[in-house]
């Protein structure tokens, strides 16, 4: 087990600095000029020139390098370019903020999608099986920001049942917050409904069709037990990695439902970034979301890994 | 291995693995297995369905303002009228009328994913191929790539590269193509890893023929049915991701009638009720990706049949 943990966090580590490899290309390879590209085409040379001298961009772009991949050990993303503070506390901040958010919106989509699954698996091929599975094919397939607009005039503006903007008033207790991040959070379950759902159908219809659920079944276990004691443990397998790999997912469509919902966290602030062509903010951003991943998908693997033990061997050999 | 005997299994393949200028007939074959997966498609009512609204978005896109009932751009009248007998979808904040930009909303995204699906799958598809053929130190090197690539949101980077490169229509098809492009080259790689251990690569390998050649003659006409799944679910995600990115402000740009973009133009105003020029394209958006999705969850039962 630890070989097989030791593995991983080695493989994690070299994607880690291949994902700030690619990261630097685009905010340092791709514009030659980094201070022309954060004034524009009409601010003068000399300002232009005073900016790359001031942000180090002047620099032979493999000293820049160098200087990243130190940044990303030691944890030092720079300074924000609008206001000149280190932009890692402010990105922790915001992720802090959106990840209220994305849990309240994992809260209710992983129960409802396991048991949906599961429910389909069971009566395959039947009305229900094919409706479950039409549902979360087309949940899924529709943009976060499409889902969140149609929720807000439906449920916020014709029916008036919830706030539409998801900022709770200073000081609100936590039902009060969660009454106003119940909206975004819907709009986002919505979509990560039909990815979970389909991963535990399958999971469980394999699982269905093994000879030792037949054994368990004909040594007179009910289905129930049979369902609590040898199908979910295996079944489930797919569906907890899944749920790792939408949890990084997740803070990418965030970004949209909170400008819909003018919402404070991670999406404000990249948004905001983006507007102000903040590049230390954003690289930061993004690099804080691969961890993020690669922490969510590790633990993941783990607990697969404990939950079934041929998995954690054939990953040991 | 005994070559002949491998040689012999080659041969006990059905035609249609086999080079299409060994056997004449398996041309012929092939055709009709293609007519006889169409007939099987044309029979469900998803595909119908979705092929129907497609039809629909392309027929606005390609006629746009001579079948729309005002001028999508310039034919103004009161601002944020609610939906008439005029104005079926209302009016917008300066009183163009939303059924018509709606209609012609779908042409700048009909334009840009396509060609970004297309583009994503077309350098997915070479890296999977060459990954899932030579294995080794290659394929070793471009996965961990492949899987730092995997590790960011799609959104999240294409924000980043485009506040870099700039928006324009060119650039969205760029940047969304090569972020697909890994995401493509895992599924193509997957299928090439188990075709390669079938017998016919082995008895090509036999006759003399070359890597490239054997993975352009012999393995690629056999993922290319995972590979057309692909591209339909990329399309999809391709109609996703522009419409989100046009959403955000980097994507698709004014004057641009384009869906995710009205929205973005008018979301603002729900609030005070205003929420019909929001609304619609928001419904416009979801009814193509649905679509898409019906259609690509509609090739990919047939092929499996």
């Amino acid at each position: 087990m630890v070989r097989y943990l030791l593995r991983r966090l080695v493989l994690g580590l070299i994607t880690l600095w291949l994902l700030a490899t690619i990261v630097f290309a685009i905010t340092n390879i791709l514009p030659t000029d980094v201070g022309r590209t954060i004034l524009g085409p009409f601010a003068p040379p000399e300002t232009v020139a005073a900016l790359n001298e001031r942000l180090g961009t002047n620099r032979p772009i493999p000293v820049r390098y160098a200087d990243s991949i130190v940044g990303l050990v030691t944890l030092n993303f720079g300074d924000s370019f609008v206001n000149g503070q280190a932009v890692l506390p402010q990105v922790l901040g915001a992720v802090g903020r959106s990840a209220k958010l994305a849990a309240l919106a994992l809260l209710i989509t992983i129960p409802l999608s396991i048991a949906a699954g599961l429910y389909a698996a069971r009566r395959r091929d039947q009305f229900a099986d094919r409706a479950i599975v039409l549902a979360g094919v087309t949940l899924s397939s529709i943009p976060e920001f499409v889902t969140g607009t149609i929720l807000v005039v439906v449920v916020g503006v014709q029916l008036k049942l919830l706030p539409v903007l998801a900022t709770a008033p200073e000081n609100a207790d936590l039902p009060t917050q969660i009454r106003f991040l119940l909206l975004p959070a819907v709009a986002m379950a919505i979509v990560y409904f039909g990815y979970i759902a389909r991963m535990t159908r399958a999971g469980t219809i394999d699982v269905l069709q093994s000879d030792y659920i037949r054994t368990a079944t004909m040594k007179g276990l009910t289905t129930l037990q049979t369902m609590r004691r040898h199908v979910l443990r295996n079944a489930l397998v797919p569906t907890i990695a899944v749920i790792a790999v939408q949890i990084g997912y997740l803070f990418g469509g965030i970004i949209a439902v909170e400008k819909i919902f003018n919402y404070n966290g991670m999406g404000a602030t990249m948004l905001y970034a983006a507007q102000r062509k903040d590049l230390p903010m954003l690289t930061a951003g993004v690099i804080v979301i691969g961890i993020v991943y690669m922490v969510a998908t590790l633990v993941a693997d783990l607990i697969i890994a404990w939950m079934n033990p041929r998995i954690r061997l054939e990953a040991e050999r | 291995m005994d070559p002949s005997a491998s040689i012999a299994a080659g041969q006990g393949l059905p035609p249609a693995e086999l080079p299409v200028e060994a056997i004449p007939s398996s041309r012929a074959q092939r055709a009709s297995a293609r007519r006889e997966r169409l007939a099987l498609l044309v029979k469900r009512p998803a595909f119908l369905i979705g092929a129907g609204v497609m039809v629909f978005w392309i027929v606005c896109a390609v006629l746009g303002a001579r079948i729309t009932p005002y001028d999508p751009f310039n034919g103004f009248s009161l601002g944020r009228q609610p939906p008439s007998a005029q104005h079926l979808f209302g009016t917008d904040r300066i009183g163009r009328d939303v059924l018509s930009r709606v209609m012609v909303g779908s042409r700048d995204v009909l334009i840009v994913a396509p060609l970004a699906a297309l583009l994503g799958v077309f350098i997915g598809t070479l890296l999977g191929l060459v990954m899932g053929f030579y294995r080794g130190i290659v394929d070793d090197i471009l996965s961990r790539i492949v899987e730092a690539f995997l590790a960011l949101p799609v959104i999240l980077v294409a924000l980043l590269t485009l506040v870099v490169l700039g928006s324009s229509s060119l650039v969205v098809i760029f940047v969304v193509g090569i972020l697909f492009a890994p995401i493509v080259a895992r599924t193509v790689r997957s299928a090439v890893l188990s075709e390669r251990q079938l017998d016919y690569v082995e008895a090509a390998r036999l006759r003399g023929e070359s890597g490239p050649f054997i993975l352009a003659r012999e393995i690629f006409p056999n993922v290319l049915g995972p590979t057309i799944v692909e591209l339909t679910v990329r399309f999809g995600y391709a109609i996703f991701t522009v419409a989100t990115l046009s959403f955000l402000g980097v994507g698709l740009q004014p004057p641009s009638p384009d869906w995710g973009l009205s929205v973005s133009q008018e979301y603002t105003n729900m609030i005070s009720g205003i929420w019909w020029p929001t609304f619609f394209p928001a419904l416009a958006i979801a009814s193509t990706v649905i679509a898409i999705n019906l259609i690509a969850d509609s090739l990919q039962s047939v092929m499996n049949e």
